[in-house]
């Protein structure tokens, strides 16, 4: 074998292993975000996350905007603090709202975010005030049970009424 | 007289065994000394020491004056650069050609510049009579064509000391007789000192300077040719001229016979 | 029967000891060849020239198995995933198994079939026909000169296999659930790109098949250098460097993903 072959051949293997790399990158990864510099960090808190997790994405309108941080319980409020952090080419509102929402019916947990309408835009380290917990299977059950009991009491004392 | 080797009151074993009892030999310096004995006698592991790849248990193995044994890595590499080993099968570098197995300590040593790597390389394959097969690969050599790029890499910085380990084995007569001469004209054109470690005694006889004989550890005998040819010592006789039984038995010590085919076995 | 018990006990018990002796002889090789690296980044020809070898000739084993293991997983994640009617995730299971296990994994465990143990033969022939003795009297390190070389060329070849494994994989579940089972490609790209992340999943990948890398050459090249200079010596050299290569494989795999997994959750 030729030194100048064999060199040829390695840096042929080199380069190709490097497109692979940058294919996984930018085409099945998502290189473009949580790249260092190029997101901000805003933190909201929720009384219940749910099945949140670190990395989890966060969407807007359904296009994902940013991931999930990190999580951890405030011992000062006594609820969920979770970090964020967004793309900078996507700005929102001050007055946004962030809610946990599920995919599907058994799908993965994110956070959907919901422009506001205020001027002023968020930055790095800000909090969104307004949030939406997940729901709990049980307390939406039991919910709609104490509904629906309430319900049947107001149509009977109203047909009661309607009565006589 | 300046001695290029010089080793006394040696012993080496591995493990309990000792293989080398109280060897004293010298080499002085421009000669060709021939080491002789049986098979398995401690003749390589003599060359090993020589080259200071084992090291002595007690006593000691100087090379050009500096005593091997005391030595740290760094100088021992040092020293191994004024020696050229013949290997006893050449020991060519199979994933390289003939011309970079003679090349490879000048690249590996020097700096020289590749056209005069080149010239000296050719130059050490002319001496062996190969330059024709530079390009070739080990594998596509003889035995003999082998053994011959072999030393011509082996002198390839012109070492002070040559060693060789079994030059003579598995060739046939007339590359045998080829390989002899050569191994006499390098060490006086380079104005070597060379270790021969052989069986082969016919061959050496007609080359060396010098025999000393290694029997079970011991030097038993040692001279010039014409003293050993004449020498009335069982042993060198029985080993010159190559007789079956001897001083040195035919069989290995083991068990008598009775022991191991007498009818007291079963009874044993 | 107390005496077999004895055995079949002292038996365990030696075997235990040697493996932990082994590991042990390994990691010192590791670092005889770590001190001994100068050579190799002095004259970096000697490592491309194992690159070569070790990187370049496996190639084509390499990407034909991507290809297959892609297409396996392509055929049956969407088998499995279609009854639950999401079959666009698809693309997002063949991506984060061929990343995070399947692509590390599986070209370390054919490096070491198809590289390791020609390392180990080459050594260990050099070995026996006194090539590496013979080098050491040329005043030039074995180690140095053969071993180190190697070893780099199995280290940097290996993360690159694996990263082409995957992207061949990937590619293969592409073809497979996209050209041939007609799922929407835009879905499954999209969704594998959100499901994907770049440090945890990809970063990780290359991690591992880094120390995977280490951890091959390394048992290689021990084994050739240790191997017996005898014909059987150096076969049996072969087999239990595609052996003992396998189990750390196995067992490094373990370890890594439970530590990476522990940094995420």
């Amino acid at each position: 074998m030729n030194r100048a072959t064999l060199n040829l051949w390695v840096g042929f293997f080199v380069l190709l292993g490097f497109l692979a790399f940058l294919m996984l990158a930018f085409k099945v990864g998502n290189l473009n975000l949580d790249g260092s510099g190029g997101t901000y960090e805003v933190v909201a808190h929720f009384d219940n996350i749910g099945q949140l997790k670190e990395r989890a994405p966060v969407r807007s309108s359904g296009v994902l905007v940013g991931r999930v941080h990190s999580v951890r319980f405030d011992t000062l409020h006594y609820n969920a603090e979770v970090h964020m952090v967004i793309d900078t080419q996507y700005h929102f509102p001050v007055d946004s709202s962030v809610s946990v929402l599920t995919s599907g019916i058994l799908g993965e947990q994110y956070v959907g975010l919901d422009a506001g309408g205020d001027d002023k835009m968020l930055k790095n380290g800000d909090e969104i005030k307004l949030t939406q917990g997940a729901m709990v299977l049980e307390r939406l059950i039991g919910q709609f049970l104490f509904n629906k009991a309430q319900e049947g009491g107001t149509d009977k004392t109203s047909t009661d009424k309607g009565a006589p | 007289m300046i001695h290029q080797v010089e080793i006394r009151d040696l012993n080496f074993g591995y493990g309990e065994q000792l293989v080398l009892k109280g060897i004293n030999l010298t080499v002085p310096k421009g000669s060709l000394v021939a080491i002789m004995g049986l098979s398995g006698c401690g003749k390589t592991t003599l060359l090993r020491l020589m080259g200071g790849q084992l090291l002595a248990r007690q006593g000691s193995v100087r090379v050009a004056g500096q005593e091997l044994n005391h030595m740290n890595e760094a100088q021992l590499y040092a020293m191994r650069r004024q020696v050229g080993v013949l290997f006893q099968f050449g020991a060519l570098f199979t994933d390289l050609s003939v011309f970079d197995n003679v090349a490879f300590q000048m690249r590996e040593h020097t700096r020289l510049p590749e056209s005069m790597i080149r010239d000296l390389t050719l130059m050490k394959l002319n001496a062996v009579g190969l330059r024709g097969v530079q390009s070739l690969m080990p594998a596509e050599l003889s035995g003999g064509m082998a053994r011959r790029v072999a030393m011509a890499r082996a002198t390839a910085l012109d070492p002070a000391l040559i060693l060789y380990d079994e030059p003579f084995t598995g060739l046939d007569p007339i590359s045998l007789g080829a390989i002899g001469r050569l191994i006499r004209q390098l060490n006086d054109a380079l104005g070597a000192t060379s270790v021969l470690v052989t069986h082969d005694v016919q061959e050496s006889m007609k080359i060396v300077d010098y025999i000393y004989f290694v029997s079970d550890g011991v030097i038993v005998a040692q001279g010039t040719p014409e003293e050993i040819h004449a020498s009335a010592l069982p042993f060198v006789h029985q080993f010159v001229w190559g007789e079956a039984d001897g001083p040195l038995p035919f069989h290995y010590p083991g068990p008598t016979l009775k022991m191991d085919f007498g009818d007291e076995r079963g009874q044993a | 029967m107390r005496g077999a018990w004895g055995h079949g006990l002292r038996t365990v018990g030696d075997t235990t000891l040697s493996i932990v002796g082994r590991i042990g002889a390994v990691v010192l090789f590791l670092g005889q060849i770590l001190r001994h690296s100068g050579t190799s980044f002095r004259r970096f020809g000697l490592v491309i020239r194992e690159v070569y070898f070790a990187g370049v000739q496996s190639l084509i084993i390499i990407l034909v198995s991507g290809l297959f293991v892609g297409m396996v997983l392509g055929l049956q994640g969407f088998e499995t995933l279609q009854s639950y009617g999401s079959s666009e995730s698809v693309g997002v299971l063949v991506a984060l198994s061929l990343m995070r296990e399947l692509g590390p994994v599986v070209s370390a465990l054919l490096f070491a079939s198809r590289a390791g143990s020609a390392i180990t033969a080459e050594i260990g022939l050099m070995k026996a026909t006194e090539q590496l003795s013979a080098m050491e009297m040329m005043a030039v390190n074995p180690l140095a000169r053969v071993v180190a070389p190697r070893f780099w060329g199995g280290v940097i070849s290996l993360p690159l296999l694996a990263v082409l494994f995957a992207a061949m994989g990937i590619l293969g579940g592409f073809l497979v659930t996209v050209v041939m089972l007609g799922v929407d490609s835009g879905a499954f790209w999209s969704q594998m790109q959100a499901a994907v992340d770049f440090h945890h999943d990809i970063l990780n990948g290359v991690i591992k098949s880094l120390v995977f890398g280490v951890a091959v050459s390394a048992i290689a090249t021990f084994e050739g250098y240790e191997a017996p200079p005898t014909a059987e010596g150096v076969s049996g050299a072969t087999t239990r460097t595609v052996v003992s290569s396998s189990l750390a494989i196995l067992a490094l795999d373990l370890l890594l993903t439970a530590f990476m997994m522990k940094g995420w959750n």
